[in-house]
C-alpha cells in the first residue's frame, strides 16, 4: 500500500513541469540591468543545482513577457533543448519588463470499488471527471506555481500586482538589488500580504561549494522579509504556502509557489 | 615705522590671493597608463551627492559618444554606482556635462557655482564621486568628501589602485 505522499510526488514527477517539491524550476536571464535597449538572453530549466542545467528543460509555451507599458511582448528564437529552453529578448521601452510562466495542475489519489488505489493527474477540468461516483479517499490538491524573473532597461518601473495566488509584490525593486544594502520583498497570496509564508533564497554556484548555503525566512504580519545580501550574483528565491483556498470544493487542499530569479550586484 | 607698512603689503597680499573666478570646484582626473594587451579608453562619470547620498549634479561623464545608433551608451550601466544613484534617469547626451573619452594622463576639469551643471551649494557636507569603468578591464570607484563653503582655497586628493589615478579636488571659495 503506497502512502498519499509517496504517490503524490511520483505523480508531481511526472507531470514535469510542475514538480516544484522535487526539483527546481527557474529563468535566469543574461542581463538584468541594461543602458540600452539591447538584447538578453533568457535560460529556462529545470535542475537540481543553482543555476547548473542538469535535469531538463523548462516549457516556455505559456511565457508571458509583459512590457512596462503592460502590453505583452514575444520571445524571440525559442528554442528547447535537452537541458533548457531558450530564447531571446529586446526591452525597447525604458522601465521594467516581467517574465513569467504560470503553472496549475491537480493532483490527487483515490482508491476505486476494487481497492486499487489510482492516482490522478491533469488539468483541474480533466481530474474532477476522471473520479468516478463510488470512489473513497479522494484526496486531491491543487498546484500553482509562478515562475518570474525581471529584467530592466534605464530606469526601473513599478510593477502591476497580479492580484492572484502567490506572489512578489516589490518594496524594493527586484533590479535594485545591490551588496550591503537592506532589502525589503513582499508576498502576496491572492492580492493580500501573507503572514507566514516559507522563502528560500539560494545562490548560483552551488556546484562549487560543499552547501546549498540556504538562506531562510518567513514572512510577518505585513508578508514581507527585510534582508540584507553579503554576496553578489543570481539568487534563486523559492516562496511557498498552503492553503485551503481551493478553485473547487472538491479539492482539498492548495499549494502555492513563488519562485524568482533575483540579479544581486556588487 | 613698520606697522602701516605692513598693514598696507598685508591688505596687497590678500587683493593679489582673491581668485579671479566665481566659487567652484577644480577637479582632476589622472587615467593611468596600463599595460594590457587590448586597451580602451575608460568610461568615467563625476557627480556630487549629499552626506543623505543625494546626488546634487553629474558633473561630467565621458563615454564612446561616437558609435552608430547610440551603441556607446550600452556600457553606461557598468559605471553601476553612477547608473543607480542617478544616471539612469537622465538622457544623454546632455549639454556640457558627456563627452567623449579621453586618452592617458591627467585631466581637469572646472566647475564654477551657479553655472551648468553645477548649482549653488547649500552649506554642508558633500562627496564627489569618480567613477571608471574599462571594456575587458575593471571599475574603480574614488570618493572624496568635502565640506561647503570652504573657508579658504583647499586641495583635496585621493589615490586610485586600478582604473583611476591621482584624483583632486581644489575648492575655490
Amino acid at each position: 500500500m503506497y502512502s498519499l505522499s509517496r504517490l503524490v510526488i511520483a505523480a508531481a514527477l511526472a507531470c514535469g513541469a510542475g514538480a516544484a517539491m522535487a526539483h527546481n524550476l527557474w529563468m535566469k536571464s543574461s542581463a538584468t540591468v541594461l543602458s540600452k535597449a539591447d538584447w538578453v538572453t533568457v535560460d529556462a530549466a529545470v535542475s537540481n543545482d543553482m543555476f547548473f542545467f542538469n535535469h531538463r528543460p523548462l516549457a516556455v509555451d505559456k511565457l508571458a513577457i509583459t512590457a512596462p507599458d503592460g502590453s505583452s511582448v514575444a520571445p524571440v528564437n525559442v528554442h528547447k533543448g535537452e537541458l533548457r529552453s531558450v530564447f531571446d529578448l529586446k526591452p525597447e521601452q525604458p522601465g521594467t519588463y516581467r517574465l513569467a510562466l504560470v503553472n496549475h495542475n491537480v493532483m490527487g489519489s483515490f482508491v476505486d470499488a476494487a481497492g486499487q488505489r489510482k492516482r490522478l493527474r491533469g488539468s483541474p477540468e480533466e481530474i474532477l471527471q476522471q473520479v468516478p461516483a463510488n470512489a473513497k479517499e479522494v484526496t486531491i490538491s491543487e498546484g500553482h506555481t509562478r515562475i518570474e524573473t525581471f529584467v530592466t532597461m534605464g530606469k526601473p518601473s513599478a510593477l502591476r500586482p497580479v492580484g492572484q495566488g502567490l506572489e512578489l509584490v516589490p518594496v524594493t525593486h527586484p533590479n535594485d538589488l545591490v551588496v550591503g544594502e537592506e532589502v525589503v520583498l513582499a508576498f502576496h497570496v491572492d492580492g493580500k500580504p501573507a503572514a507566514h509564508v516559507e522563502v528560500s533564497l539560494v545562490r548560483d554556484g552551488k556546484r562549487y561549494r560543499d552547501s546549498v548555503d540556504a538562506q531562510s525566512f518567513t514572512t510577518d504580519s505585513q508578508g514581507q522579509i527585510k534582508l540584507t545580501f553579503a554576496q553578489p550574483g543570481m539568487y534563486w528565491l523559492d516562496a511557498d504556502a498552503t492553503d485551503k483556498k481551493t478553485s473547487h470544493p472538491r479539492i482539498n487542499e492548495r499549494r502555492l509557489a513563488y519562485i524568482a530569479t533575483l540579479e544581486v550586484l556588487p | 615705522m613698520t606697522r602701516p607698512v605692513m598693514r598696507f603689503g598685508a591688505a596687497l597680499a590678500a587683493v593679489a590671493g582673491l581668485p579671479a573666478a566665481a566659487a567652484g570646484l577644480q577637479v582632476g582626473v589622472e587615467i593611468p597608463k596600463l599595460e594590457v594587451a587590448e586597451y580602451h579608453r575608460p568610461y568615467v562619470a563625476m557627480w556630487l551627492e549629499r552626506a543623505d547620498k543625494s546626488v546634487v549634479t553629474t558633473l561630467s561623464v565621458w563615454y564612446d559618444t561616437k558609435m552608430r545608433d547610440a551603441e556607446g551608451t550600452k556600457w553606461l550601466k557598468d559605471m553601476r554606482q553612477w547608473w543607480r544613484r542617478t544616471g539612469r534617469e537622465l538622457s544623454v547626451p546632455i549639454d556640457g556635462v558627456t563627452q567623449p573619452t579621453r586618452p592617458v594622463g591627467k585631466h581637469s576639469l572646472s566647475f564654477a557655482e551657479g553655472r551648468n551643471p553645477l548649482p549653488k551649494l547649500a552649506p554642508g557636507a558633500y562627496v564627489l564621486h569618480v567613477e571608471a569603468a574599462r571594456e575587458v578591464g575593471g571599475r574603480e570607484l574614488v570618493s572624496i568628501p568635502f565640506e561647503w563653503p570652504a573657508k579658504s582655497a583647499q586641495a583635496l586628493s585621493a589615490q586610485g589602485k586600478s582604473e583611476l589615478g591621482l584624483i583632486t579636488v581644489n575648492l575655490q571659495p
